[in-house]
Formats: structure tokens, C-alpha cells, sequence
């Protein structure tokens, strides 16, 4: 069996498989279908400093081999997260990580200086590339200047690991890539989902309340891919892949065009217990291709 | 999950059975099943689709489908034999009455009525005698009569009148007799029409909503429904709601 540990940072993971953000809830939602402790780490729902109600519904539609969603961050707010949530779910023996999110510099330091004193969390993922929400989000994750704004200000008040959140919305992603890396980022994890639509041709109207949001699923992972390999030639920071993962294989093609560790979103909706096969399905390859460690098919893309 | 039946209701719907080697966990009326629709090239999310009946003698879950899209076209399809990949039990139940001796209306309308049947069998099994209200554009529409009459009072609704009473349930006059609580699942201005009249009435009304579902265990947070606290998802914070509850304008 080959040696699946990574390190993000000064952040040790026991596998390189975790879980997106928006897509695992807190991870309690799983434990009916799998062993939380199996996976190498969780990004939760993103969580904002005050409670957010999220967008109306209708809030997804599905698309060709993938899915809009719109859900705008609904969540309870960090305060209600350290209270309530916190507690329960602490002890699962995995790194269990925050997805920090804010619709001003203010809001995501703030939530990110509640976070910094959690002794269990050992490192947040700052989403600077929500679609979904009028202020902030993607706003800030569209240009390097912005970027490198939001991530200096919070790497100021956050101590532990930092992994900032990229959109593919923009047209080169691996300079904005460069400038959190700039700023102190220890870890990039990309994509966040495509901005699109979906139109009911019969009633001329959007599925979405929002009219557009988040594609996702296996319709993304070529451009995920791409993405991925760019950043990873661009920055040394380690980067965390994710964008359509659906099994093994394709989590093997993101550790080759360089990722560190990835990120299993959509598909845990249609397999709720993905993840621990996707960990099972890597070992399985590591030693058929007699490797001893994950490192030795990180960026060993043939090309 | 093995398909061991796929009987047509009519040119629109079906009724799917299915045995499992082992006995199938409890289920509550109210609660749903995901299915993996495979080999279906435009299909990537689950269909989440509400128990109709759980048969405990043979081990038998049913599942009531209309056929919407390439999904549940795809489901009609499936052969006695076949294997199908489901989650279940999901979501919350309809709750059952305080006493035995409530006057309790379950009224369904078209693919609705899936749960209700279900919900009927435990009802009687527990001493109560529920009535079924059932509406359908037509006669043709009805499904599944001869199993409902098994556990209650059936009473009918169509829109031209050619079975039952002529017109919406809501304006059946089984409506006019005391009532102690209404359960309900439908298309949502039916299940809008029967909880304003519950509540112009004062009648406890429970209702089954069908949101769009990506997960169908509360992950997601896409099938939201507006509450009097906030957003809810159906999946698993319903299907089944108190309609007091909904922020629904009646």
C-alpha cells in the first residue's frame, strides 16, 4: 500500500482526498453513508459572518452531466457555526476546514479571526469566487488586485493554514493564482464553478431564480484540468484540484496535471460515500503503477 | 434494490415494485427514495421519488411515477429483475394523529396521491379510519382505486366530471362534514387551495412538497422552501410540512 499522506502547508493530511465546499454540509450529513475518518479532509459549507438566508428558490437545475446551483451561501452565520456546529463535529478524525466567506475585507477577516482561535480547525478555505452573491464573492476573486487585497488582509489576522478558493471566471487564472501566492497563501484550491444558465424554452423563462449561477460536475473537468495544470506550472504553493471529480480515474488526471490533493464536490450528491472510494480507487493505482507514495504522480504528467 | 414488477397506470404513469434480499428498513409515510437512474445519457442527479406503499409481508417497496422526463421515462422502462440503486428512507414522515378516533381527510391529486396510500395503510393499521379525497383531470387519471378502498372511504374529483364528483377537491362536499386534520400531497395551488381551506376552517393541515432535490439528504441546500423560520429544505427538513408552517400567500 503506498504512503497517501500530503502536506498543505504546515498541514499534514492522512490521504489527498477531501471534500468541496457547499457540497458536504458540515459533514454530518454523511455519516449514514460513510466513515468521515476515511477521507483526508472536509471543506465545509461556506460560512459568512453573519447569517445568510441564500438566494429564493428555485435554487438548481440540472444540466448535461453536471448542475447549476444557485444557493447564494446560505448559512447561519460563524457565530451560530462556533456554538453549534463546532462542537459536534470537531472530533471526527480528519481536517476539518472552513470555507470563509464575506461580502467585504471586513466580513472575511472578522470570520476569519473567530475562526483562527477553533483548536480543531486547523485551516480555513478563503472563497473569494462565489457566483452566486451580489457583493463580494467573486468580486473580489476576478482580479489580482483584488485578490491579493482580501487574502493580505486576512493572512494578517489568520495564523494557521490558508488556502484561498479561485474562480474560473477570469481569463488567466494563474496570475491571480500568483498574487494570493504573493500575499501569503499557503494553498490554492481550484475551481469554483463556471458562472451559466439554464432557459425553459416552453415558459421563455430562467430555471434559476437568480438567473444564472454555478455550473458543476463532470462538464467542468476539462477546463477544471486545464486550470489545474496552469497553476500548478505557475505557483509552489501546493494546489487542491476539484471540479467534476467523479471516481478515481479522474482524481488520478488532477494529482498528474499537479494537484496536491483534491476536492470531491457534485459527486458526492449522486454517491454519498464517493469519497472513500475515490481514496480506495487511488491506492489501487498507486500500486498497480508500483508507486510508493502519492508525490510520485503529483505533476508527473507526460507531456 | 431488484425490480420484481412494472405495471403501467394508465399512458402517463406506473407503478414500480421492488424486493431486496435483505428486509428493508422501517419507513414512514411521508418519506422519499433517491434513484440512480443509469444508462440514461441526459439523467445526472438522482430522482427522488415518495413511497407509495411498503408491502412488509414480501419485503415490497413501491414507488408511484409519472413519467416527466427522460429520467422517469427511463424508469418506466426498467424489467423484473433488474437492479436499481436507491437511497432511502429520506426525509421527515407525516405524523400521526393524536387519537383514533380523528376524522382525518387525505386528499391527493394526480401523482400525489403516491404517499397517501401508504400513509392510509399505517392509519388503518392503527385503529384510525382514514377518507381519501382523490382528484384527477379525468376519469382515466385515477390510479390505483382498489387499493385505496382497501383502507378508507374513497371520494373523487374530476375536472370534466366523468368520475366523482365534477371540479377541484376543494370543492368536494365530503368538505362540508367535521374534520379533524387534512393530510395532503399534489400539485402545490391544489395543496395551496386545501391548506387555506384548512385554515379558514381551523383544521390541522399536513402537506407533502416536491422541490427541485440535487441531494435529497440536506447537503446541498437547493430544495428550499420559504418557512415562518427561514428557509427549509424538503428534503430533509420535509417533504412533509405543517402548512402553518410554509410561507405560503393564502
Amino acid at each position: 500500500m503506498a504512503d497517501l499522506k500530503i502536506r498543505i502547508g504546515e498541514l499534514e493530511f492522512k490521504n489527498p482526498v477531501t471534500t468541496a465546499s457547499g457540497t458536504f454540509g458540515f459533514g454530518e450529513e454523511y455519516t449514514d453513508f460513510m466513515d468521515l475518518d476515511r477521507i483526508g479532509g472536509i471543506f465545509t459549507k461556506g460560512t459568512t459572518i453573519r447569517h445568510r438566508e441564500g438566494n429564493a428558490y428555485p435554487r438548481m437545475a440540472e444540466t448535461p452531466s453536471g448542475m447549476l446551483n444557485a444557493v447564494g451561501l446560505q448559512n447561519k452565520g460563524v457565530d451560530y457555526f462556533i456554538s453549534s456546529i463546532y462542537p459536534r463535529i470537531k472530533d471526527y478524525d480528519t481536517n476539518i476546514m472552513v470555507n470563509v466567506s464575506g461580502s467585504t475585507i471586513e466580513d472575511y477577516v472578522a470570520t476569519a479571526e473567530k475562526v483562527n482561535e477553533l483548536d480543531k480547525i486547523p485551516a480555513i478555505e478563503l472563497n473569494i469566487s462565489c457566483p452566486n452573491v451580489k457583493q463580494g464573492g467573486m468580486t473580489f476573486g476576478v482580479s489580482c488586485a483584488g485578490a491579493a487585497e482580501v487574502v493580505r488582509a486576512v493572512r494578517k489576522a489568520y495564523s494557521k493554514t490558508l488556502i484561498v478558493k479561485l474562480s474560473p471566471n477570469v481569463t488567466d487564472i494563474a496570475s491571480i493564482a500568483q498574487a494570493v501566492e504573493e500575499e501569503g497563501a499557503d494553498s490554492v484550491s481550484l475551481i469554483n464553478t463556471l458562472l451559466g444558465m439554464a432557459i425553459d424554452a416552453e415558459t421563455r423563462k430562467p430555471y434559476l431564480s437568480t438567473i444564472t449561477g454555478g455550473l458543476s460536475g463532470p462538464c467542468v473537468k476539462p477546463v477544471a484540468l486545464r486550470m489545474v495544470w496552469q497553476v500548478a506550472k505557475a505557483v509552489k504553493i501546493p494546489v487542491i484540484g476539484l471540479g467534476g471529480i467523479m471516481n478515481a480515474a479522474d482524481a488520478i488526471e488532477f494529482f498528474l496535471a499537479g494537484a496536491t490533493a483534491i476536492q470531491i464536490g457534485t459527486a458526492n450528491f449522486i454517491d454519498p460515500a464517493i469519497s472513500v472510494k475515490v481514496v480506495e480507487g487511488i491506492n489501487e493505482y498507486l500500486d498497480r503503477h508500483g508507486c510508493s507514495s502519492i508525490y510520485d504522480i503529483i505533476g508527473a504528467l507526460e507531456a | 434494490m431488484v425490480v420484481s414488477a412494472n405495471i403501467p397506470l394508465g399512458s402517463n404513469h406506473f407503478l414500480l415494485k421492488f424486493t431486496h434480499k435483505e428486509k428493508l428498513p422501517e419507513m414512514l409515510p411521508g418519506q422519499f427514495v433517491q434513484v440512480r437512474v443509469d444508462n440514461a445519457p441526459g439523467v445526472f442527479l438522482r430522482r427522488p421519488i415518495s413511497v407509495n406503499f411498503v408491502d412488509q409481508q414480501k419485503n415490497e417497496l413501491w414507488l408511484l411515477v409519472q413519467k416527466v422526463g427522460e429520467g422517469t421515462r427511463k424508469m418506466s422502462e426498467y424489467k423484473a429483475g433488474e437492479v436499481v440503486n436507491m437511497l432511502l428512507p429520506l426525509g421527515n414522515s407525516f405524523t400521526m394523529p393524536k387519537s383514533a378516533q380523528s376524522r382525518l381527510l387525505l386528499v391527493g391529486g394526480g401523482v400525489g396521491i403516491a404517499p397517501l396510500l401508504y400513509m392510509g395503510s399505517l392509519l388503518k393499521q392503527q385503529g384510525c379510519n382514514p377518507m381519501f379525497l382523490l382528484g384527477a383531470r379525468s376519469a382515466d387519471g385515477l390510479m390505483q382505486m382498489d387499493d385505496f378502498k382497501q383502507f378508507g372511504e374513497v371520494f373523487i374529483t374530476t375536472e370534466d366530471g366523468s368520475a366523482g364528483e365534477k371540479g377541484f377537491v376543494t370543492q368536494h362536499s365530503i368538505l362540508q362534514g367535521h374534520i379533524d386534520k387534512i393530510y395532503t400531497c399534489g400539485p402545490t395551488p391544489m395543496m395551496q387551495a386545501v391548506a387555506r381551506f384548512a385554515q379558514n376552517n381551523d383544521i390541522e393541515c399536513e402537506a407533502s412538497l416536491e422541490n427541485k432535490m440535487a441531494c435529497g439528504f440536506g447537503a446541498c441546500l437547493c430544495c428550499v422552501t420559504q418557512t415562518q423560520s427561514g428557509h427549509k429544505c424538503v428534503c430533509s427538513e420535509g417533504p412533509v410540512f405543517n402548512t402553518k408552517e410554509l410561507s405560503w400567500q393564502i
